[in-house]
């Protein structure tokens, strides 16, 4: 018993002053304002900034002076907070959501897919996996859903995905793992948008999709700006040259081109006036 | 040389860690969802269960049957309580260490360290150690117990990084609600465990 006792009590002190000798001999400093920082991200560790998560991005604005604004979940109020740390000006930053570029509920089915219900799984497989008559369309199995890390996107009854801004924070997530690139991020000021994807010639396009782009150009020579064309048989929206009036949304046929500029509208003033209350 | 080799396919594949003996099994569940995450865990397995092997041995070997403290017996009833604390504190030693001197290392190996630090994995790789090489000679047992490690190390890191990948791929299975996640992969694990009975007998 007491041999047992002496003999932990000794084999503990060696190793315990081993332990505090090291610790203090192979000191790391760190940065206080590394953990600041990560404590005013969102911590939703999405990569949207360029950097493998929160942590990395945190230690990168600190030790290496990444710009403040690059967090896109966290927009302007985690800019805000990063710039009051490190003592610089933020610049705010403009919310950015994704849009999904298919509008086409009710495609008609080739044949009933019964593999894994994912979008890519049923992308990969080719042929066997195109149920769907649309080739450039939405799938409508959910996987933006799924990687939404805010739970922003919900499935609709008509299979298409539906964005949530409210809840939106523009990661990117969603246009990640969409095997056909249909969510696009664009800023909250893009208030025009073209739904469709299908790159067909009219005719079959017509064919394919009650609301599918025939690349008629009604469109193209509205445009006062030059901004819009019929690019392989598909309208394309070039937002550098794009004033954004809303005469194409007026012209097209299939009604696919969107103005979003009133709810986008409502939805800004609504933040403001909730974050005018909680600054009050 | 046979005898070394016999160590080392023995630990791998007949007497594995996980698949025959069943230690270590939580990280075997915890840290399998990815192959890369697997990979670094079984590095840091590796790494600990040699050091851990060679510093046990040592301890037992040079003061619990040291000729003037044999009398006490300490090894009859004091080796695992003091493993412990001895893999502990110098797992944590390592970590400072590695901190300061390899921070790129730390960053791939240094998570993963302190979820191992005396896993029972790790502990059952100092007690066979004690049962296989304590009657050998110093230098001996402590190569023996090197050995050891390794292999075991490695047959841990074949099982997981397989069990990995199985994983990965039961991510897109259509499963029962009820089977996703933990149950389907404890049926899988079993059916590796099976699968690697078939080495039973061949040593």
């Amino acid at each position: 018993m007491t041999v047992a006792i002496i003999a932990m009590a000794v084999l503990g002190a060696v190793l315990g002053l081993i332990l505090a000798y090291a610790s203090k001999k192979f000191h790391v400093e760190t940065d206080p304002r590394v953990d600041q920082v990560l404590e005013a991200l969102p911590g939703a560790n999405c990569g949207a900034c360029g950097y493998p998560g929160c942590s990395a991005y945190a230690e990168a604005v600190v030790l290496k002076g990444a710009p403040i604004n690059m967090c896109i979940p966290g927009a302007t109020g985690s800019a805000m907070a990063i710039g009051k740390i490190m003592g610089v000006e933020a610049t705010a930053t403009e919310p950015r959501f994704a849009m999904v570029s298919c509008n086409g509920d009710g495609v008609a089915q080739r044949f009933e897919y019964q593999g894994v219900k994912t979008c890519n799984a049923a992308s990969v497989m080719g042929l066997a996996g195109a149920f769907q008559n649309c080739p450039y369309g939405c799938l409508g199995l959910g996987s933006c859903a799924k990687a939404c890390p805010f739970g922003a996107i919900r499935m609709g009854e008509d299979n298409l995905p539906y964005v949530d801004e409210n809840l939106c924070t523009g990661c990117g997530k969603c246009a990640e793992v969409c095997p056909r690139k249909l969510p696009k991020v664009g800023p909250e000021s893009r208030v025009i948008f073209v739904r469709c994807n299908n790159k067909d010639r009219g005719a079959l396009a017509n064919k394919t999709c009650n609301h599918a782009c025939i690349g008629c150009g009604k469109c193209e020579r509205e445009c006062p700006f030059d901004a819009i064309h019929v690019i392989n048989n598909l309208a394309v929206i070039d937002y550098d040259k794009c004033k954004l009036c809303g005469k194409c949304v007026n012209v097209c046929p299939k009604n696919l081109i969107i103005n979003v500029r009133a709810e986008r509208k409502a939805r800004k003033t609504a933040r403001e006036e909730k974050a005018a209350e909680e600054t009050a | 040389m046979k005898e070394y080799l016999t160590i080392m396919f023995g630990l791998v594949f007949v007497q594995n860690f996980i698949l025959s003996q069943f230690l270590g099994l939580c990280p075997f569940i915890g840290v399998s969802k990815n192959r890369s995450s697997a990979l670094g865990m079984g590095m840091a397995v590796i790494f600990v269960m040699v050091l851990a092997s060679v510093s046990t041995m040592a301890l037992y070997k040079g003061v619990f049957l040291n000729e003037t403290l044999i009398k006490y017996e300490m090894d009859k009833y004091l080796d695992i309580v003091s493993f412990i604390l001895m893999i502990a504190a110098l797992v944590q030693f390592v970590e400072i260490a590695m901190k300061k001197m390899a921070p790129a290392l730390y960053q791939t190996l240094g998570i993963f360290l302190p979820l191992i630090t005396t896993n029972c994995a790790i502990l059952g790789a100092t007690q066979m150690n004690v049962v296989k090489f304590s009657g050998l000679g110093f230098a001996e047992s402590l190569i023996k117990s090197a050995l050891l490690g390794v292999a075991g190390g490695i047959g841990f890191t074949l099982a997981l990084f397989l069990m990995a990948g199985i994983r990965e791929r039961l991510e897109n299975a259509p499963l029962p609600e009820s089977m996703k996640g933990v149950p389907i992969a404890f049926i899988a694990a079993s059916g590796m465990a099976l699968a690697f009975l078939g080495f039973q007998g061949i040593i």
